[in-house]
């Protein structure tokens, strides 16, 4: 019944008659069941209080940091920075070469070069930032341009913003085209592409239902993956609102057989915390999503925490920040 | 590979059960003078103890301390300083939360998730909301100088057994009232403990009498001429007994019975918090709940695609080890009571509804039903009309909101009910029409100290919780 | 002058707003306090109960979905017909209780007002006995109380109409409808309070008045599934009747209000579980979010 490709360019034709037009999409999206603010927390509280101990600690863990998407998305990033940040996304514990690398380094779009360099083959990928990152606030032509730089470079992934500001006044198909537009400036001359996280930034989205609409939107645009925050602004990721993307791409992959990712970034720090939104994935959507192609975590001290835990298991001792890389 | 869950299994050791167990009499512990019997654990039928059998004269000598203790000390007693006492209490069963609830799962099978989450939490709760009354009962409404009733005779069931004792026993003391409480035959083990806690509250003695037994012990309670007040939750076979007792006495009575509560989801419900909502108002407590959400009513428009999530969930819950924090269906209490499950879900079978289960691996040993759903039910259907009291579902359909509320509503039980919809006018017009005690609109299964709690119709009278609730146990006095 | 020959009444009974003769055909002699003829009264049956709850249990819906205003409205209105024909319940209280006449005027004075009394509770019941929980959570969590449904009632038998004033308005003003067996000995103030209900903006089935011996129609209303409450205040000091009506009342487990053994002074004021006996409380939880 279902098939994992994700979804083609320019969204579903499924979808053709509901992105005609803006009513159309506005109807659409405002027809989709409401979100109940209490129970969708309760529910996300719910699935926090499972006891995750032992082999499914280890299990979960390793998987955890192979979802990390290792990020350094400041105004003092240096090509120093980044080189460093990419040796410890290949080797996160120097001292354990069982250890598994993470999935990509996350980086503004200058920062792609050496970020590439650095990582080589090792398969790990590189995501830039586009789109006039965080704030979204720059002409289209703009955004597209800061995209194609990013994939010209050699970046795996974009990571865009919508346009919150048009999202919140109702106007949901310029929000769509531009995703549609940005989603085609991935494209790569030798006919591949670069994968397209959106971003919604559901701290400023404020409402469950929105975020619920945002991940239609973006689904039917043809986002790769759905993310939920740039880290910039408070809150970022949630447990709750991880929990309605959640069942967005799930709800997706029900009607048009095509899966798309997620990815809750900002403010998730520990590997308990880590633990509840692998736990959430494998109830919400199951097995399938529990992957880094499907699944990512956009965070940076959580390796870390994730690296002493994954210690603790093997050595049966609680570990210290002195023996773990800063970088 | 896929994410199993290794076993998280909550240590039994800090629970440190006796071999043996007598009644609670006086304040103190002494040996029934009947016979005893045994209490087990539903999940692997291992003998936990054995528990003393009330007899008449058991029951006789629980009810003259209890009238002692009302005479000469809790009556006279001032309102504040009754209120220390059940502070005291409140705060004892805090600190001993985690081994109440470790107990209250090993007898009567419920997931430890629930007992440390829901149950134990909601029982300090209660003590805590009924010491602040002890020294205001002027102003609740019943004159003001109302007085206590005298000694209450009270019998719980065993679905939420410190749950239920909490319910009866905070608003009867707070009241003045002294109490003989018999827990249910199968999990007698908290109330027990509870009986330890007094001790250590320095409650004075015969204030709080325990005695355990099965139905004999709670006939004899509700039959002797001393006891001024019956509180009983139960069935609704043994509540109509109880009033046929009673009758012709003065003894004042409040019965919490059961239900066949309708859970109805209107077509434009948050869909997702619904299945959610369905699944809390039939599993939680292995459905062992007088207010289940047993009948699902649900708009044929969405039907077919509501059962399907609702199903997906179901195969995500995980069913064994009450003990396991994993857990979040436990088991079934008792094999009695399992044989009735099995019973009517077979007369469902019979009737031509349709049944599904959860897949899942059940134990070997112990009492064990999977979370079902019966599909093509109509409201003449036995498993539509029964209460099942286990963690079965029946599901029925409806076009409009009138002929939701007219199935809803159509039977004898008026309990509880839930409404699922997104409208707020009709969430409003459909509660009001509900002739249930109990309406919960977009949630299901929420309890608390402070809200009243009780049926209509044949799921009895009376309420508990809050305000309300103390009308069972006092007499209005002074000006009104 | 020749002597007139009286009109002689033969009262009948009041079900669904109308005034059948009893399905048995009986009836009986009404006399007055002294052992005079007064009339004849209707003779109620265990087929005129099943009428009256039938009658009760159509009107309910009607009756508890008015407005709590509206409803005060209706029996002020009762209140003030019975004002307007003071000197017929008067005069019946009279001959019924034997009173003097200023003794008989007082009785009708404090029934009105009962009547009043209870009339200006239908709009603030819900606020004295409801009210908002605060549950910790984010819930909004309201209880009201609502009717019982259709509450059967033996009126007392001594103060025939303080009394049934003061055992019928507490059930009605709150919604509920009422099947009332009127004292039996002295029905007339009943059978008159019958004709001011039929005569005001009281909806038929709201109040059914039958009168006669309750023994017959009572074992009846007790065991009846589609009862909700008893009240059986008029077998004060029958206590073998009384406790078999309450273990029938059992069967659909019934609010029963039990006999006293002695009737009640219906001079003191009443308390506020006159009303709420009758009611039920229901709490609407409901989760608050955006």
């Amino acid at each position: 019944m279902t098939t994992t490709v994700h979804p083609s360019a320019a969204g579903s034709t499924a979808f053709s008659d509901v992105t005609s037009s803006d009513a159309s999409l506005r109807r659409f999206l405002h027809g989709l069941p409401g979100v109940d603010q209490v129970g969708c927390e309760a529910r996300a509280a719910a699935l926090g209080t499972r006891s995750i101990k032992t082999t499914a600690k280890d299990y979960a863990i390793d998987l955890a940091i192979r979802m990390v998407d290792l990020t350094t998305l400041e105004g003092q990033d240096t090509a120093g920075k980044v080189r460093a940040l990419a040796n410890k996304a290949m080797r996160p514990d120097p001292a354990d070469p069982t250890c598994p690398p993470t999935a990509a380094v996350c980086v503004y779009p200058d920062m792609v070069p050496v970020a590439k360099a650095t990582l080589g083959s090792s398969g790990v990928h590189v995501a830039a930032v586009a789109t006039a990152f965080p704030s979204g606030r720059a002409a289209l032509d703009i955004k597209l341009a800061d995209t194609q730089d990013a994939v010209e470079a050699g970046a795996d992934e974009i990571d865009m913003v919508i346009d919150r500001g048009a999202f919140l006044s109702g106007h949901y198909l310029q929000v769509f085209e531009e995703i549609v537009a940005v989603r085609e400036a991935c494209a790569r001359k030798n006919g591949e592409d670069a994968h397209l996280k959106v971003i919604f930034e559901t701290g400023e989205l404020q409402t469950y239902d929105n975020v619920r609409r945002a991940s239609w939107l973006a689904m039917m645009a043809g986002a790769h993956f759905i993310k939920t925050s740039t880290g910039k602004v408070q809150p970022a990721a949630t447990l709750p609102v991880t929990l309605i993307m959640l069942e967005a791409v799930r709800d997706f992959r029900e009607q048009t057989g095509q899966m798309v990712g997620v990815k809750p970034a900002g403010g998730i720090k520990t590997t308990k915390d880590a633990i509840k939104y692998l736990v959430m994935v494998n109830e919400t959507c199951g097995p399938d999503w529990l992957d880094p192609d499907w699944f990512r975590f956009g965070a940076s001290t959580l390796l870390n925490d994730l690296l002493m835990q994954r210690t603790k298991m093997r050595d049966g001792r609680y570990s210290g920040p002195d023996y773990f890389t800063l970088d | 590979m896929t994410f199993e869950y290794a076993p998280a299994p909550e240590s039994r050791g800090i629970v440190d059960l006796k071999s043996s167990y007598g009644l609670f009499v006086n304040g103190e512990f002494v040996d029934g003078s009947g016979t005893s019997f045994k209490t087990i654990s539903p999940a692997t039928e291992e003998v936990l103890a054995e528990v003393a059998e009330a007899s008449d004269a058991d029951v006789d000598a629980a009810v003259k301390a209890a009238r002692r203790a009302y005479t000469r000390v809790w009556s006279r007693m001032p309102g504040k300083e009754r209120a220390k006492y059940l502070y005291r209490i409140a705060r004892i069963i805090q600190e001993r939360g985690r081994e109440l609830a470790v107990l209250e799962s090993l007898d009567n099978g419920k997931p430890i998730k629930e007992s440390r989450d829901v149950d134990i939490p909601i029982v300090a709760a209660h003590f805590f909301y009924y010491a602040g009354w002890a020294d205001k009962l002027e102003y609740a409404g019943f004159g003001n100088d109302p007085k206590p009733l005298g000694v209450a005779g009270q019998i719980i069931p065993w679905n939420f057994p410190l749950l239920m004792l909490a319910w009866k026993i905070a608003p009867a003391l707070a009241a003045g009232n002294t109490v003989v409480l018999k827990p249910a035959e199968t999990t007698p083990l908290t109330a027990l403990l509870f009986a330890e806690i007094c001790q250590q509250a320095d409650l004075p003695p015969g204030v709080v009498n325990i005695v355990t037994g099965a139905g004999a012990t709670g006939q004899a309670l509700v039959e002797h001429p001393d006891v001024d007040k019956v509180a009983f939750t139960g069935s609704t076979a043994v509540g109509r007994m109880i009033a046929k007792t009673v009758a012709g006495t003065d003894k004042k009575v409040t019965l919490e019975l059961g239900g066949k509560a309708a859970n109805i989801v209107f077509d434009d419900a948050a869909v997702d918090q619904a299945v959610e909502g369905i699944v809390t108002g039939i599993f939680f407590n292995q459905g062992h709940v007088c207010c289940a959400g047993s009948r699902l009513l649900v708009q044929e428009s969405i039907a077919d695609e509501l059962l399907e999530r609702l199903k997906r969930r179901m195969a995500t819950l995980r069913v064994g080890d009450p003990l396991d924090k994993n857990t979040d269906v436990g088991a079934i209490n008792s094999r009695e009571q399992l044989e009735r499950i099995r019973e009517l879900a077979g007369i469902g079978d019979q009737e031509g509804a349709e049944r599904w289960s959860a897949p899942c691996e059940l134990p070997d040993k112990g009492f064990w039903f999977p979370p079902t759903v019966f599909t093509g039910v109509s409201q003449a259907h036995r498993i539509a009309r029964e209460e099942i009291f286990g963690p079965v579902l029946s599901v029925l359909t409806f076009r409009t909101p009138h002929e939701a509320v007219e199935k809803a509503n159509n039977t004898p039980y008026g309990l509880s009910a839930g409404v699922w919809t997104e409208k707020g006018s009709r969430i409003l017009w459909t509660a009001n029409q509900l002739r249930a005690g109990v309406v919960w609109a977009n949630t299901f299964n929420k309890f608390d100290p402070t809200s009243p709690f009780g049926g209509y119709k044949e799921s009895g009278y009376g309420r508990e919780g809050g305000r309300h609730g103390l009308e069972a146990y006092l007499k209005e006095g002074g000006l009104k | 002058m020749s002597d007139r020959v009286d009109v002689r009444k033969t009262y009948k009974l009041y079900i669904g707003g109308q005034f059948p003769r009893s399905e048995s055909g009986h009836s009986y002699v009404v006399s007055d306090a002294k052992g005079k003829f007064v009339a004849n009264a209707a003779l109620a049956s265990r087929k005129d109960a099943r009428d009256a709850v039938l009658a009760a249990r159509g009107a309910f819906k009607g009756w508890s979905g008015k407005t709590a205003y509206n409803r005060a409205q209706v029996l002020y209105r009762v209140a003030e017909v019975m004002e307007d024909r003071r000197p017929q319940f008067v005069e019946a209280v009279r001959q019924s209780e034997g009173l003097t006449a200023a003794r008989a005027n007082a009785v009708v004075d404090a029934s009105i007002d009962r009547l009043v009394w209870y009339a200006g509770w239908a709009d603030k019941i819900t606020q004295v006995v409801g009210g908002a929980n605060p549950v910790a959570g984010p819930f909004f969590n309201l209880s009201t109380p609502e009717p019982t449904g259709v509450v059967a009632v033996l009126a007392p038998q001594e103060s025939s109409l303080l009394g049934l004033v003061s055992v019928v308005a507490p059930v009605i003003v709150t919604g509920n409808t009422v099947v009332v067996v009127s004292s039996y000995a002295r029905p007339l103030p009943a059978i008159t309070f019958s004709e001011v209900l039929a005569t005001s903006d009281v909806p038929g089935g709201v109040v059914n008045v039958l009168t006669g011996d309750y023994t017959a129609p009572a074992p009846w209303l007790a065991s009846h599934m589609d009862v909700n409450a008893i009240n059986l205040v008029g077998a004060a000091g029958d206590a073998d009747n009384a406790t078999a009506y309450e273990v029938a009342a059992a069967e659909n487990l019934k609010r029963v209000h039990r006999a006293p053994t002695v009737e009640p002074d219906w001079t003191e004021a009443p308390d506020l579980s006159a009303m709420t006996a009758y009611l039920e409380t229901k709490t609407v939880w409901h989760p608050i979010g955006i």
